[in-house]
């Protein structure tokens, strides 16, 4: 049960994007398209689970004055397998998602993850809380995406569904719309968490 | 000289590191509630943007490229920007216990600022030689300090403002991002 609670929070009440206002660099720079938003937040949940997971596993062993470096080289490790990964099987994506791939790895969702909750906690739900701060990312750049792309675009993962006459807001495709959306987006999330006295 | 020029006016303006590349938006919302912070955090990032940027492109091509270890990139450039700013650190408070007071609190956050990390490897995609890649880092700087500054002020100004209670905090802050962000497209007309 205390597990499933792990998950959970990561995705609803502690949400890295909208409630901890964590890794907000990728979450502008790639949700321009939903796929792109799926696919970032993927990698860094997959980067994410590994991390806590061997962070947890060694926590015992890793002294407390060089704890920092060594959650860095664990977690840049992880974001090379990654970025090989991409690049190997999903050449597209890695080209859209750039340097940002690399920049994972400061990412303060994952250090903060390490440093908050794996250092301290059994391996279990160390794996849990990864599972439930990745889905969480992955769900809110996925949606963050999925609002850009309709609007810059009218497509949805690359699906027209607005119709011939449709005419685009191109302003949502550009870094500016990514900060428009982003504000207005959270705004929205502060209402829902207050008017349903979630907090 | 003319393309030295060119690099230093689009790092600050036209591909502004905050407002167009999404790069240390953490800092620049964290620490942009007040001016004088944020000037001070602006010449700290300066500093080492600068410094890593020379740091990172002797390692690029004397040792992970001469010895085809590009693989390992990632990890390295992120392991020797963290020593450089711890050992900027202590360089800065043997030598200018001054210079120490008023940069001491922002270097420890700097290791995570994604605009180091990402200066690094945008000087190896971008192929810079070593003047234009210390050049490109300390411009990219610049910029970041000019919006973060620019963004401090406004923040500045709306401490006594009544704001919808939905949208205070980091919400307004994006909105403003994003409204300061429309501004500098302008700039995209003149490179």
């Amino acid at each position: 049960m205390s597990l499933l609670k792990e998950v959970t929070k990561g995705i609803f009440k502690e949400n890295p994007t909208f409630r901890l206002v964590l890794g907000t660099c990728p979450t502008l720079a790639v949700t321009t398209l939903a796929i792109n938003g799926l696919g970032m937040g993927l990698s860094t949940a997959a980067v994410l689970i590994a991390s806590n997971f061997v962070i947890s596993l060694l926590r015992k062993f890793i002294p407390d004055k060089i704890r920092i470096p060594a959650y860095i080289v664990i977690i840049a490790t992880f974001v090379t397998v990654v970025d090989m990964l991409l690049n190997a099987f999903t050449p597209e994506l890695h080209s859209a998602l750039g340097i940002f791939i690399p920049l994972i790895v400061v990412n303060c969702i994952i250090l903060g993850r390490a440093e908050a909750f794996a250092s301290k906690n059994p391996i279990v739900a160390s794996i849990a809380d990864g599972l439930g701060m990745g889905l969480g990312f992955t769900l809110s750049l996925t949606i963050m995406g999925a609002i850009r792309e309709i609007l810059a675009a009218g497509t949805i993962f690359g699906v027209s569904i607005m119709g011939a006459g449709y005419e685009p807001f191109q302003i949502f495709g550009s870094p500016a719309g990514g900060f428009l959306v982003y504000g207005l987006m959270m705004a929205l999330v502060n209402m829902f968490f207050k008017k349903f006295r979630l907090e | 000289m003319a393309s030295i020029l060119a690099i230093i006016f689009g790092a600050i303006f036209v591909n502004n590191f905050v407002l167009s590349r999404f790069l240390g938006i953490c800092p620049f919302l964290g620490v942009s509630k007040k001016v004088d912070t944020s000037i001070g955090m602006g010449m700290a990032v300066t500093f080492v943007m600068g410094l890593a940027s020379l740091v990172t492109w002797l390692l690029e091509y004397y040792i992970l490229q001469a010895y085809q270890l590009e693989y390992l990139r990632t990890i390295v450039f992120i392991l020797v920007i963290a020593a450089l700013v711890q050992f900027v650190e202590l360089v800065i408070r043997k030598i200018s216990p001054v210079l120490y007071q008023a940069l001491g609190i922002f270097l420890p956050l700097i290791t995570t600022n994604c605009a180091v990390l990402g200066v690094a490897l945008l000087n190896v995609q971008l192929q810079y030689n070593l003047l234009e890649s210390v050049v490109f880092g300390v411009a990219a700087a610049l910029g970041f300090t000019l919006a973060l500054v620019i963004m401090a002020g406004i923040r500045e100004r709306l401490e006594m403002v009544p704001i919808p209670k939905y949208f205070r905090g980091v919400s307004l802050a994006l909105i403003i991002a994003g409204i300061l962000s429309i501004a500098f497209m302008g700039f995209q007309g003149m490179m």
